[in-house]
């Protein structure tokens, strides 16, 4: 088994397992892209990756650094509009999993990406929404990867641009959302996944090398820890491998693209 | 019959200072060459509408050329942050910018409601988000058959739509591949729209279910080889993905930001000069177009 590999590497790693081999994927730029494309490399190459762009069973060689890129429409089974991939693709429910990222995110998995601060003052202008907020709502289930901080796990979010469990319990089928919402959220030290009950996040997993003291102190409210955390199994060799490879065939399309 | 065109005339014909302008093209076929027109002559007082407002909004908002923008997802693609639209935000510089949030999948319905000549859009949408508390144009409706709540917003009506496609015919007929977005539906919701393209030829080879806008539904055609660029047009030129980060150094500060819009942009006859003012700015050699 491969002893050196970084956080970020186990939570790629740790993100793309969570995907299961044969679902419709909507996926999200940056951290999900990766984690996805790394799943259908390896356990899951019957995944149906979906984004927003309008690419519908992509299969890009390389992570592309937007969310249109031509590698996406390039290797897509087919390429439909941006009305029509919200319309009748997802509001539709035809997504299983929707894989997201995130600036901020509290104890039941709702997401922040618009602002820090006063919305009509603020002291970050984040982007904003983009395709979250739908996706969401109605993907069959939702998974989340982001790095854990105090700055990113926050008691109470200065906004909600994207909702999870809402306030917890029962509240998202009370409030008639379609999807069953935030399944999992993938750290770099470990993973969360919903009390079945309560909804509020728990920590079940944590990473080889990390404590949980280290999630709790990376956490802006009192982290509720299972009564056993198991450790996460180690990237195997093919998994690193296939992820290193990824990265490597990126950084050479890219730079050969920025050569011409 | 679309007007075969320079895109200084057409810019200069139909887009007025207070207009409400959709620059559409979803990474993929920005009219970035239409952009940089319209700071040049100055618009003021816009009303800007694009899901993602990317590097071509930036510069007008850091041109002072916008009074409001309505957008969905405000980021630089695979960067980080629109350091002019954030200087606006958070600082009211170069002037209070007015905003307008809301989702993409609100925003697409939007367009397509427009397109549909309908005065609002119907979706399942914004459920447990805080956006309709900022943005009174996110309500609600009851659906008159079943009763379920659903959200209404009002439909995408520009008086121009500016959109950048790979080819046209001499009679002006527009055909575009590839990531498509939601030009289509931009065109069609607007009162009047002006085409950039890649090339003009005499005939578009192109399937029945091609992605065409007929000549009748555009109003300028203008030939701007690369007008797309930094960002792709598919069959022509890639993602100037260097450009984009090189943006993040450029805009991030204000008066390099001013120096480089005016030596590049503003100083330039056109955008073929603008190129090659961006080619000796980076090393490169003149060329002649």
């Amino acid at each position: 088994m491969p002893d050196d590999f970084t956080a970020t590497e186990m939570m790629t790693v740790a993100a793309a397992r969570a995907l299961r081999d044969g679902v419709s994927c909507f996926v999200g730029i940056g951290l999900p892209s990766a984690a996805a494309n790394l799943a259908r490399a390896t356990h899951a190459p019957n995944v149906a990756l979906i984004y927003e762009s309008g690419a519908i069973g992509t299969k890009p060689d390389v992570l592309p650094l937007s969310i249109g890129d031509g590698e996406l429409s390039e290797t897509a089974d087919t390429v439909v509009s941006v009305p029509e991939i919200f319309r009748y693709w997802l509001q539709g429910g035809r997504i299983d999993v929707g894989f997201l990222g995130a600036a901020q995110i509290d104890k039941f998995a709702n997401i922040n990406t618009t602002i820090i601060g006063d919305y009509a003052n603020p002291k970050v202008r984040l982007p904003g929404a983009g395709g979250a907020p739908e996706i969401a709502a109605s993907a069959g289930e939702v998974l989340i990867t982001l790095k854990h901080s105090k700055r990113a796990f926050v008691e109470k979010l200065d906004f909600v641009t994207s909702v999870g469990h809402l306030d917890g319990g029962d509240a998202r089928a009370r409030a008639m959302l379609p999807g069953r919402g935030p399944a999992a959220v993938i750290t770099d030290l470990g993973i969360l996944t919903p009390d079945p009950e309560t909804k509020e996040l728990t920590l079940t997993h944590r990473h080889p090398g990390a404590t949980v003291e280290q999630a709790q102190d990376a956490t802006g409210w009192a982290l509720k820890v299972a009564h056993s955390v198991a450790e996460t199994p180690a990237p195997t060799a093919e998994e690193l491998t296939a992820l290193r490879d990824l990265n490597a065939r990126t950084a050479a399309a890219h730079r050969k693209s920025e050569a011409a | 019959m679309a007007n075969i065109t320079t895109l200084r005339e057409a810019v200069g014909s139909l887009i007025e200072d207070g207009h409400t302008i959709a620059m559409e093209g979803f990474t993929h076929l920005i009219p970035f060459a239409a952009g940089h027109e319209v700071v040049r002559q100055g618009k003021r007082d816009l009303t800007v509408i694009r899901m993602t407002p990317d590097l071509i909004y930036d510069q007008l908002i850091g041109m002072g050329c916008v009074r409001k923008m309505v957008f969905s997802w405000g980021g630089n693609p695979g960067v980080g942050s629109l350091h002019r639209f954030r200087d606006a935000v958070e600082q009211g510089w170069p002037h209070r910018l007015e905003i307008e949030e809301r989702s993409h999948a609100d925003m697409a319905n939007a367009y397509a409601a427009g397109a549909s000549n309908l005065p609002f859009a119907v979706l399942r949408g914004y459920v447990g988000s805080d956006l309709p508390r900022y943005n009174e144009n996110i309500r609600t409706i009851e659906c008159p058959f079943t009763g379920e709540q659903l959200t209404a917003t009002p439909a995408l009506r520009p008086d121009v739509a500016v959109v950048h496609a790979q080819q046209a015919d001499r009679a002006g007929n527009v055909l575009m591949w590839g990531i498509v977005g939601v030009q289509k539906e931009a065109v069609l919701a607007a009162k009047a729209a002006i085409v950039t393209v890649e090339e003009i030829v005499d005939e578009l080879d192109a399937a029945p279910n091609a992605v065409i806008l007929p000549h009748w539904v555009v109003t300028a055609v203008c030939k701007v080889p690369h007008g797309a660029t930094p960002a792709y047009a598919q069959g022509y030129y890639g993602r100037d993905n260097a450009f984009y980060r090189a943006w993040d150094t450029i805009a991030r500060d204000r008066d390099m930001f001013q120096d480089w819009m005016r030596h590049h942009i503003v100083e330039a006859a056109d955008f073929a000069d603008f190129r090659n003012r961006l080619r000796l700015s980076t090393g490169g050699e003149k060329v002649h177009a």
